[in-house]
């Protein structure tokens, strides 16, 4: 019955009830940070025992897999199961959560019901990953959704409520498509079974199949921040708390090339084929225009959501390409750019805190201020642009190889176009580093300021390991993922 | 007279009724108070005593329980207890302590009539039922006479109940005329769609819309909950609703059935309709009472989703969409009663402003009953919006669910603007710290324990599933 996989919504229900109980601000900081590091050291034991069982010959497509019968009329489980993709996206969370907190160490004010909502959004996105029951994983889509509206709303900064209200409807639009989407794939599989890897052995008719497929695609696709619909990433990541944005960026947006690959490709695979030239269009114009987008943005969360755009719709677009190379790259690419936006956003919120202004125009020579802070910068930055020996170049590295691979011309074509956005993402990069960072320090009142904390020193400390230990030893991962994306690219060249 | 007590939910109903009736005439000034435990108690007896699901038919098919249906009776009940608990605090001003047993023995008469609605099997007891639940409804929403808009809206809702109450008894008669019966087992086998047939049908059909205010048929809806007392507003925006759709999808299917080709067309449009229209409006209002008027026309549209099922799924999806939707709703009214009671009359969203620093409590109790209306999981709302999705959808229904699920993201966003008021917006004066009435919030407790468990429970929907 029990299922060591439960414990990842089990402990962040216990954190909540611990939150709820405590009465001081020293009590909430001792739960959150018990809880996140048994959920780190929970993720990184799965990791182990993940490739562990591997090695040891072990060939089913998803472990430690269960199932619960929840609402038997409509054959609704509680099924729980994880292969490569979703221990890795649990070890990202993790490792987002975790520093998530440190980053958010003095905040105020209503500190405990801040944790409360961070808490049910991260138990939001757990369960999506260990789950493998379209309901269940649509429940817990939207459980994560939710709490962004008063994450946002009472904790933000900017135009925090027009951000808030966009940022949530559009995503409630994006479910419901999805709704629609899992019921159509539910009845047209016969309405037996609602468990995904039951419905990938039924054929769906191919009618049913077009008709569905871009309803649940573009679903997904507006978390994953398709063009057109991206809009508003970069308003809710503006104004959206630094952990909030870290945590947004960083793990929720993969929700949406998760559930695209996991869902909406693998279960309908014809489907998949015969949209898939429309929605590589979408991902291209993403990826260029959020590039260029970038560039002459003023604001720092802004340069980074537009960036996030441009990356994530990398995303989508190596998953479109659908060749085993390219759907690796594009887990990878998921996993790297979780770890460098939010390690981004870190440090901007963490330089926000100490300027007040994140108009790139109105800083310079921070270096000379805050030296580590700035360093780290820099290093993200590098990162972002694919230096080697960091994340973004491994993972881009494969998506565009995998890309190339396809020998379709129009496919090749897309991926010439989208390969240019390396070189405008080098622009945006290097350009703000040098506005905001180099130079002479302008504004007297910055002299005074402080280098960073101790906590933050830890959040980022921890984010800047992770991109060069995955730079470093991609074949961890590579290798992983390569197990969890095998069924659904067999499945979609079959 | 065997026959009688196998009635026995409405044997047990009248029996609390003439209790109370007596308790009213004998029990002297000072011990008014009494009447409040006696009613949430004997009710609360009624409620659980009589919960047994079983299948009844007597009178030779006049009268016709299913096991659904008194699942149905339960929740009514049940509902109407969260009423009682809700409405003390306002008995007990001035103005109304001396009317107080005659708010008891009104409200139970509306449920009796409720009961007979729900559970007849002939057009002649079906309509007994319905003005049963009508008239001394209207005396409810008259309530206030000399207070605000009391008298107003007992005014409309009367006229508008009996114009309904015609254009029914019109359909009756012209039904009447084309098989010569009217025990709904007749009918069956002799409507099958011609003209005449489809006129009754239409004009059955419109009666009972009124009842469930659907869109075009919804005008009273606003003015009338914004003038009632609020405990009846919640009254009738989930138990009279929650009865009236279950009448319907009975008549629809056992009455109309062969019809189908000709009502879901019919139906199709009518739900859209009245969702968007309700989601609309809503967005609108200020007054926190309209509001929750045009979020129920909505929801009215939602509940209506369900008949487009077949008969079994359809019929237990409604009935479990009624049953979490009286535990959100109810829970909301409450919240909007309580500080009305508590302010002297504040009803406006704006009022709202900053409650989350000054009644915590209160705000997260209207915040999870709001979240539970836009169907947000992991509240109740969210399971049974899907059961009826699943419904619709499961006969091919593809469109008006897509645009039924299109409207969530609009109700979401009239939902979301209460919720903003009371934890982003600041305030001058906000509604001081309060505690309500024990009774509000045993009410209120209950009410949010349905919303937090009704859904993450499945055990309900499969004993619906499983009875009917």
């Amino acid at each position: 019955m029990f299922n060591i996989l439960m414990l990842f919504v089990l402990i962040p229900l216990l954190m909540m009830a611990g939150l709820w109980a405590s009465r001081n601000i020293r009590q909430v900081r001792g739960v959150m940070v018990t809880g996140a590091s048994l959920l780190l050291a929970l993720s990184i034991w799965l990791l182990c025992d993940y490739i562990g069982l591997r090695r040891s010959g072990e060939t089913a497509q998803m472990l430690h897999t269960s199932s619960i019968s929840w609402y038997e009329p409509l054959h609704i489980c509680l099924s729980l199961g994880v292969d490569g993709i979703s221990v890795a996206m649990l070890l990202l969370s993790s490792v987002i959560v975790f520093t998530g907190v440190f980053a958010s160490w003095r905040l105020q004010p209503m500190t405990k019901e801040y944790f409360l909502w961070y808490t049910l959004l991260s138990l939001g996105v757990y369960g999506f990953f260990i789950s493998t029951d379209l309901f269940t994983m649509f429940m817990f889509y939207e459980v994560a959704l939710i709490p962004m509206y008063l994450l946002i709303g009472v904790w933000g900064s900017g135009r925090k409520e027009y951000s808030a209200m966009k940022l949530t409807l559009m995503l409630m639009g994006g479910s419901a498509l999805i709704l629609i989407g899992i019921l159509g794939v539910y009845y047209g599989a016969g309405a037996v079974s609602m468990n995904i890897l039951e419905i990938a052995q039924v054929d769906i008719p191919v009618q049913m199949q077009n008709t569905f497929f871009p309803l649940l695609f573009l679903g997904f696709g507006i978390l994953g921040a398709l063009f057109p619909f991206h809009t508003w990433s970069p308003d809710g990541h503006a104004s959206a708390p630094t952990a909030v944005s870290m945590l947004h960026a960083g793990v929720l947006m993969k929700l949406g090339g998760y559930g695209c690959f996991r869902i909406a490709m693998y279960l309908m695979p014809e489907g998949a084929q015969m949209w898939d030239e429309v929605f590589l269009v979408l991902t291209t114009v993403s990826v260029v225009y959020g590039a260029f987008s970038a560039v002459v943005q003023t604001d720092l969360k802004y340069i980074n959501a537009y960036s996030s755009v441009s990356h994530c719709g990398l995303v989508l677009f190596a998953l479109l390409m659908m060749t085993r190379t390219s759907c690796t790259g594009a887990v990878l690419q998921m996993l790297s750019h979780g770890l460098m936006t939010a390690l981004f956003f870190a440090l901007i919120g963490m330089i926000y805190g100490r300027t007040h202004t994140r108009d790139i125009r109105q800083m310079s020579g921070l270096m000379k201020v805050m030296p580590c802070l700035a360093v780290c910068y820099v290093i993200a930055g590098l990162a972002n642009l694919g230096l080697p020996g960091f994340s973004g170049f491994v993972a881009e590295m494969t998506v565009f190889t995998g890309s190339f691979e396809n020998p379709d011309l129009f496919r090749r074509i897309c991926t010439v176009i989208a390969t240019c956005s390396i070189v405008i993402t080098a622009v945006y990069i290097l350009r703000t580093v040098g506005r905001f960072l180099y130079g002479e320090v302008k504004n007297p009142e910055f002299l005074k300021l402080k280098d960073a904390t101790w906590d933050e020193r830890t959040a980022v400390f921890i984010l800047i390991a992770c991109v060069f230990g995955l730079g470093v030893v991609p074949f961890i991962f590579s290798d992983l993922i390569a197990t969890g994306v095998e069924p659904v690219v067999s499945q979609l060249i079959k | 007279m065997t026959q009688f007590f196998q009635m026995r939910q409405e044997i047990g109903l009248t029996a609390v009724f003439l209790l109370m009736f007596v308790a009213d005439l004998f029990l002297s000034e000072k011990h008014r108070n009494l009447l409040h435990p006696t009613a949430c108690i004997l009710l609360a007896l009624q409620t659980v005593l009589t919960a047994r699901p079983e299948d009844v038919t007597l009178f030779a098919g006049m009268y016709h329980s299913t096991e659904l249906a008194s699942a149905l009776k339960t929740i009514l009940s049940f509902g109407t207890l969260l009423v009682f608990l809700q409405s003390t605090q306002w008995l007990n001003r001035p103005d109304a302590r001396h009317k107080t047993g005659e708010f008891y023995t009104l409200a139970l008469s509306t449920l009796i009539g409720m009961y007979f609605m729900v559970s007849a099997g002939h057009f002649l007891l079906f309509f007994l039922g319905l003005e049963l639940a009508t008239v001394p409804m209207a005396c409810l929403v008259a309530f206030d006479k000399y207070k605000g808009n009391s008298a107003e809206a007992g005014a409309k809702f009367i006229l508008y109940a009996l114009f309904s109450s015609g254009i029914f008894l019109y359909g009756v008669s012209l039904i009447y005329g084309a098989v010569g019966s009217l025990y709904f087992e007749d009918m069956q086998l002799h409507l099958h769609g011609c003209e005449l047939q489809i006129l009754a049908l239409v004009f059955v059909f419109t009666g009972l819309a009124f009842k469930l205010s659907l869109v075009p048929f919804h005008l009273w809806t606003a003015d009338t909950y914004q003038g009632a007392p609020t405990a009846v507003s919640g009254m009738l925006s989930a138990i009279s609703k929650g009865a009236a759709a279950f009448a319907l999808m009975t008549i629809l299917f056992k009455v109309f059935g062969r019809m189908a080709a000709q009502w879901e067309l019919m139906l199709e449009i009518v739900i859209v309709i009245t969702i968007t229209v309700g989601n609309l409006f809503a967005m609108r209002q200020k007054n926190m009472k309209r509001f929750m008027a045009f979020s129920s026309i909505s929801q009215a549209g939602y509940i209506m989703l369900a008949m487009l099922g077949d008969y079994g799924q359809g019929s237990a999806s409604l009935v479990y969409y009624i049953a979490v939707y009286v535990f959100a709703n109810l829970a909301v009214f409450g919240v909007i009663n309580s500080i009305e009671q508590q302010t002297h009359g504040k009803v406006l969203r704006d009022d709202y402003k900053g409650l989350y620093a000054t009644n915590p409590k209160l705000t997260m109790v209207m915040t999870l009953a709001l979240f539970s209306l836009a169907g947000i999981p992991p509240f109740a709302g969210f399971f049974s919006k899907f059961m009826v999705f699943a419904s619709a959808f499961s006969q091919g229904h593809y469109v008006v669910v897509f645009l039924a699920l299109i409207n969530t993201v609009i109700s979401l966003y009239y939902y979301l603007l209460v919720v903003k008021a009371m934890f982003i917006d600041t305030s001058e004066e906000p509604v001081a710290p309060f505690r309500s009435s024990p009774y509000m919030r045993i009410s209120l407790v209950l009410c949010l324990c349905g919303v937090l468990f009704l859904g993450l429970a499945s055990g309900v929907y499969t004993l619906f599933t499983t009875l009917a």
